[in-house]
């Protein structure tokens, strides 16, 4: 007999009815046609507020099968409170698989880090962006910064950055540092530190990224060009932990959580967490490399 | 085009902005002989209408008139601050003075903003950022023509503030904690960035003490001289007109009314209106 999947359940699968679902995964193929360009869409109801994730659910709900192995991280670690609940949540809309391992899932919604673990073209990640607009800091009206990115004008966006290096002597941008996709629009990284974003460049997955409360969605497919934006003299750098290692496994070459310890000390952890596990049970890993990476000392 | 007489650097033709919605009558009925801008039918304001002329190479040509002439409007519709209603503006450098800059696409028109023109508003406000140093201010102009090197900015910006006497070492302040003249400075220094053929400058002393307003003029025509910029001055104040300008148009009511060499202008008024305004001279 054939299982009746349709009225199995009271919910959708997915949660998401198929006629929303079919418009994000159009504007999806918008936001993939244009790179950088961001696209509005519906941003429909979650059972979660708008801003805690909602685009990065909306993006896997419509993109997700009952095969896939789904994957959730949030600041780097699988066991925090919005990663659980998420993957729960997921869970329990679609019986897909779930998992820690970076390389088993097909699919990675993520909240402010990309994996230390080098991504396939078998995967597909997921980005929860909390503010889509790159000019916001130096714009704030809506209407402007579209025309903005209509033309191409992005003068001010590189005075804010000449600014800032005027000021403090370095472009003081932790997370969501800049940057030009495809040699034309210019998209804010959610806040995923400056470590990550040269794994964007000429990347083998599609990323994916979905701000609810904006209602807004792009994308960088694989093998495209994203550039930090930097000035002929003022180069972009990744974060300087000036030798600092990992104290449970003594890795150097991941991004770092500082620890504070009771009386004042400083420890250093690798912060993603799956990453960490395998350092430790000893598996063998393909880390992300790039020219930043390789510059560090071994 | 006109092989002849294309020495023009910028030709203005017939250059027209109403608001409202006009009707065939409007520019009949409105005018300096009908003492209003505003359509008695239409109820639809002409701000200018009619607007024609040329400006040579480092030639400084004076728009002169009450407030309300539409004096500012010409200015802002030559540098696309707003839309034309009709006529058109060629610009010798753009597209070998062949088509209508007015009529270009927004990503055309930033380019000739940011290389063929510069601008000094009657209020800092307008044409500086007040969030950003003068320096960043500077540098947004060097960087939408293209100057990527932080270095050759400073560099740049340092030497435009040294041109219009502001001490260097301000360069990383705001403009905000300058005085009105230091303001009105960075303005010209950001206008002139790029060393654009054409300056526009829209009441740039108003709102000025009279010494300020003094070394403002100066550090004018002191540029004008060293640079050969041609330059549109806009102002209310004749003795402004006369110190920077060599001919003048006088406006009144959207149109213009009298136009020649300043000096003539000046001892020889034709037109009532213009007899006005050089008898009420303090």
């Amino acid at each position: 007999m054939i299982e009746n999947t349709k009225y199995k359940n009271r919910w959708n699968f997915a949660f998401i009815d198929e006629s929303t679902k079919k418009e994000i995964r159009r504007k999806l193929l918008k936001a993939v046609a244009i790179p950088g360009y961001q696209c509005p869409y519906s941003s429909p109801e979650m059972p979660i507020s708008r801003g805690w994730g909602t685009g990065g659910l909306h993006v896997t709900l419509a993109i997700i099968g009952r095969e896939d192995i789904f994957k959730i991280i949030d600041q780097g670690s699988d066991a925090s409170v919005n990663a659980c609940n998420l993957r729960d949540f997921v869970h329990a809309m679609t019986g897909c698989g779930t998992t820690f391992d970076t390389r088993k899932a097909t699919l990675i919604q993520t909240r402010h880090r990309i994996t230390e673990e080098a991504l396939t073209d078998k995967q597909i990640y997921v980005l929860q962006v909390p503010q889509p607009e790159p000019l916001r800091s130096v714009e704030r009206y809506e209407y402007r910064t579209r025309q903005m990115h209509g033309e191409a004008d992005y003068a001010k966006m590189w005075v804010s950055l000449y600014e800032s290096y005027v000021r403090h002597g370095d472009i003081l941008l932790g997370a969501g540092y800049p940057v030009r996709v495809n040699g034309r629009y210019i998209m804010a990284t959610t806040p995923i530190p400056r470590w990550d974003i040269p794994n964007l460049h000429q990347a083998e997955t599609p990323y994916l990224f979905g701000a609810g409360r904006e209602k807004r969605l792009y994308a960088i497919p694989p093998h495209t060009t994203v550039e930090p934006l930097e000035f002929e003299d003022v180069r972009f750098h990744i974060e300087d932990f000036s030798g600092a290692l990992c104290y449970q496994t003594g890795y150097g070459k991941a991004f770092l959580d500082e620890i504070y310890g009771d009386d004042g000390s400083r420890q250093w952890v690798v912060n993603d967490s799956n990453f960490l596990d395998k350092l430790k049970n000893g598996e063998t890993i393909v880390p992300f490399m790039n020219p930043y990476l390789e510059k560090l000392p071994s | 085009m006109n092989g002849t007489n294309d020495q023009w650097l910028l030709r203005v033709s017939n250059l027209t902005k109403i608001y409202g919605e006009p009707d065939e009558r409007t520019l009949e009925h409105t005018g300096p002989e009908w003492n209003t801008n505003i359509c008695p039918f239409t109820d639809s304001i002409v701000a200018c209408a009619g607007v024609s002329f040329d400006l040579y190479p480092g030639e400084v040509l004076g728009i002169v008139g009450e407030s309300g002439s539409g004096k500012s409007t010409v200015v802002k519709l030559l540098y696309f601050d707003l839309e034309k209603t009709a006529g058109e503006a060629r610009l010798s450098p753009y597209d070998d003075g062949r088509s209508d800059m007015l009529a270009a696409s927004g990503q055309q028109k930033r380019r000739i903003r940011n290389h063929l023109m510069g601008m000094v508003y009657q209020n800092p406000r307008d044409g500086l950022n007040f969030r950003f140093s003068s320096g960043g201010n500077i540098a947004e102009k060097l960087i939408m023509a293209g100057q990527m090197h932080v270095g050759g900015i400073r560099q740049r910006a340092a030497f435009l503030l040294e041109k219009t006497e502001i001490p260097v070492r301000r360069m990383d302040d705001t403009p905000a904690n300058f005085s009105g003249g230091m303001q009105q400075r960075v303005q010209i220094a950001k206008a002139i960035a790029n060393n654009p053929p054409l300056l526009f400058l829209d009441e740039v002393t108003t709102g000025l003490d009279v010494s300020v307003q003094a070394r403002v003029l100066d550090l004018i025509r002191e540029l004008q001289q060293e640079l050969g910029i041609a330059m549109i001055v806009v102002s209310h104040d004749l003795s402004v007109i006369r110190m920077l300008t060599d001919r003048t148009l006088v406006m009144k009511n959207g149109r213009i009314v009298e136009g020649g060499l300043t000096d003539q202008i000046l001892q020889d008024p034709q037109h009532a209106y213009t007899q006005l305004l050089v008898s009420s001279l303090l």
